[in-house]
């Protein structure tokens, strides 16, 4: 399989609260750090790129965030604007009237035009070869195949003219798997796990992009093997207690009950994450990032992740 | 040390009682990945088991693990009586009814046309155009207000003391309260009327004639020509719909009804969470509660925690040492690691619950009432676990 930073395009998404954008951002930083010209685009503009990149805000119109690192939000009406600009030279305004009001009731209506707006400008920088790769922090699981489907959606309900012409070159891209990659970002948790496992499924059945990586982040670090683990059943027994507390001075309850809560929180993740590599197939490799105990999520933290992310990478 | 201020002390405990107690509808919002369904249905159940009256979880969230947690194999677009014995599994004898349904998009769009459609003809028409069919089946945006299109159904019938409803974990889901004025904009357009003119008169006026050449250059004739058809046909309903929007808005505004936000105290939920807040306050809708989900433990913010835990990793050797003795067949190496690791251990996981409370803290000017969720160290994935929960959110 095709290294993920050998890409033109990676999708990454993931059940809420994952840290998808989190890993979005460290797979961009640790590319732009290897010598490739990235471009990362937040498609749900939230302004969680930004604020992780602490680079101000995005917009439509890439800024080069870090050096090689250029951030971009998706807003889907200058999408649009673009389009017609480039492909029909179309004049922005003029006589195609009030632009604004004009698209909100389209997209609204039309079904597909804000995804194949968005996926439209993805495909056209990869087309334009404008970076080596372009990253995107893509939409939850529960969107994301409507996304990566709208060019074949699009196909299906206009039959002729130029939307679908360009729908064509857009699904050359997307199907290619030397070009075009989707990496699910889950958490070793109960239900990031199911979706993860759903839109695996889903991935292979209905879209032609390859799944080429699931990322575990917030990995808990393993306290104890099995023998050290008796050890620390024997230190919470009420004389050795006892005994510890006169030796420190205090009670020693609250470190037992937090070292307890970690293995015990652990040893849960540990069963998730059975499931989810048997699940998985085989062919898809699985990468581990691992929980970061910080006081804040920024851009330091996104450097951390980014060197987890290297390693697992195999750099 | 003394006189540091403890985060936890400055934070007002709340519950949700008192809202499930006096409202007909609970909305909960936020981000995705808090626990948002499964506290919408743990405050459900709880009102149902302490509260009393008939009790509603309506969930848009098609998680199948929520639905074995009611102890309902495949709950769907019609409400379901939650039997007892899930109750009784958690040794808890109910003194209400509680109801779950989950929305099916496709189903409620398709009812919602077969009552506002003037005659037969029309219904089918729309029901079969490709256009509706996309709109009401593939593209997520429409769940947002059929959502709050069924809530309004159901409370108009009455059955119910209390419905619980959740909401798609997007940023739009606030959207559906806008829904009346947009859906007029839609129909008074300007473009609406130029997309349809030619269709229905098979007369291009001058007017329209550089806009419909383009639009037909992009969109095709067909395509074009199915848009048409369903505008010409909704315009049918216009009225019907645009009233039954705005009694959907009333409905909300009203003080039957509370929003409340959850979220984790983790960065991103936050500021999601944060937005939320927001957005329902300028809206002038009532905040009822932010209810913090997965609370780490107090006991990590323990000063003296920190005291005992930076010695058992600093002095890990010597107390391995004086320790042995006690612990049988065990090597002081071995000790020596157990001790410095859930030494460091406590300091991280401190560091993570000190940010929190801070957070959490911060929070308290947000909202009338903030309700804290423990984090349990096994996921819910029964009746009884559900109701775990749900005692974080109750005031007994």
């Amino acid at each position: 399989m095709v290294g993920l930073l050998d890409r033109r395009l990676v999708f990454v998404t993931g059940k809420g609260g994952v840290g998808k954008t989190t890993v979005a951002a460290a797979l961009a930083l640790f590319a732009s750090e290897h010598g490739r010209r990235t471009l990362l685009c937040e498609v749900d503009a939230k302004g969680d790129v930004a604020s992780f990149l602490e680079s101000g805000p995005t917009s439509f119109t890439a800024h080069e965030a870090l050096p090689q690192l250029w951030a971009m939000s998706m807003d889907t009406e200058a999408s649009l604007r673009e389009y017609l600009r480039l492909n029909l030279r179309i004049p922005v305004v003029g006589r195609i009237g009030p632009l604004a009001k004009a698209f909100d009731f389209v997209a609204t209506a039309a079904p597909g035009v804000r995804e194949i707006l968005t996926v439209g400008k993805l495909c056209y920088e990869v087309r334009e070869k404008h970076y080596d790769l372009v990253v995107v922090d893509a939409p939850a699981t529960g969107h994301i195949v409507g996304q990566l489907t709208a060019p074949q959606a699009i196909n299906e309900l206009v039959k002729v003219g130029l939307i679908r012409s360009q729908t064509d070159w857009m699904l050359d891209i997307l199907s290619d798997p030397q070009q075009t990659a989707l990496a699910i970002v889950t958490t070793p948790e109960e239900m990031p796990v199911n979706e993860t496992i759903e839109l695996a499924e889903r991935v292979g059945k209905e879209t032609t992009v390859e799944l080429a990586s699931v990322i575990v982040n917030r990995v808990l670090p393993e306290l104890f093997g099995r023998s050290e683990e008796e050890v620390f059943d024997q230190l919470c027994r009420k004389t050795t207690t006892a005994e510890l507390e006169r030796l420190v001075g205090e009670d020693p309850s609250p470190v037992l009950d937090a070292a307890r809560l970690a293995v015990t929180l652990r040893r849960t993740h540990a069963g998730h994450l059975e499931r989810l590599r048997s699940a998985i197939d085989t062919s898809v490799p699985m990468l581990y990032l691992p929980f970061l105990f910080a006081r804040y999520h920024g851009l330091r933290s996104i450097r951390q992740v980014a060197r987890s992310l290297g390693e697992e990478l195999g750099f | 040390m003394a006189n540091r201020r403890a985060p936890a002390a400055a934070v007002r405990h709340g519950s949700l009682d008192g809202l499930l107690a006096s409202r007909e509808i609970i909305v909960a919002c936020g981000p995705g990945g808090v626990g948002k369904t499964t506290t919408a249905a743990a405050a459900a159940a709880m009102a149902a088991a302490h509260g009393g009256g008939k009790v509603l979880v309506l969930t848009v969230d098609p998680a199948r693990r929520l639905a074995d947690a009611l102890g309902l194999e495949g709950i769907g677009n019609t409400e379901r009586r939650v039997p007892d014995e899930a109750f009784a599994s958690a040794g808890i004898k109910p003194r209400g009814e509680l109801y779950a349904a989950m929305l099916d998009t496709k189903e409620s769009w398709d009812a919602l046309i077969r009552h506002h459609a003037p005659d037969e003809r029309t219904r089918d028409e729309i029901l079969a155009n490709p256009l509706y069919r996309n709109i009401s089946g593939r593209f997520v945006q429409s769940h947002d207000y059929i959502a709050m299109e069924r809530l309004f159904e159901i409370h108009a019938e009455g059955a119910y003391d209390l419905i619980v409803v959740d909401t798609p974990p997007t940023r739009n889901a606030l959207d559906f309260l806008d829904a009346p004025e947009r859906m007029a904009d839609f129909f008074s357009s300007r473009l609406l009327r130029w997309l349809i003119v030619p269709y229905r008169s098979r007369l291009v006026n001058f007017a329209s004639r550089p806009f419909y050449q383009v639009a037909d250059r992009i969109l095709g004739t067909q395509f074009l020509a199915d848009i048409a058809e369903f505008f010409i046909l909704f315009q049918t309903m216009y009225d019907g719909f645009v009233e039954r929007a705005r009694s959907v808005q009333r409905l909300l505004a009203d003080r039957r009804t509370s929003f409340i936000v959850v979220s984790t105290l983790e960065t991103v939920p936050l500021r999601e969470a944060e937005y939320f807040a927001q957005a329902i306050s300028e809206r002038k809708l009532h905040l009822g509660a932010i209810v913090l989900n997965k609370v780490l433990p107090a006991y990590l913010r323990d000063p003296k925690g920190a005291d005992v835990a930076e010695q058992l990793r600093d002095r890990s050797e010597e107390i391995a040492g004086t320790i042995a003795t006690e612990l049988a067949g065990a090597e002081p190496a071995q000790i020596r690691r157990v001790l410095a690791e859930i030494g460091q251990n406590y300091m991280d996981y401190r560091i993570v619950a000190q940010s929190e409370a801070e957070k959490q803290a911060e929070l308290s000017t947000a909202a009338e009432t903030l309700v804290s969720i423990p984090y349990f160290e096994t996921d819910v994935h029964d009746f009884a676990g559900l109701m775990r929960l749900g005692a974080g959110l109750w005031d007994e």
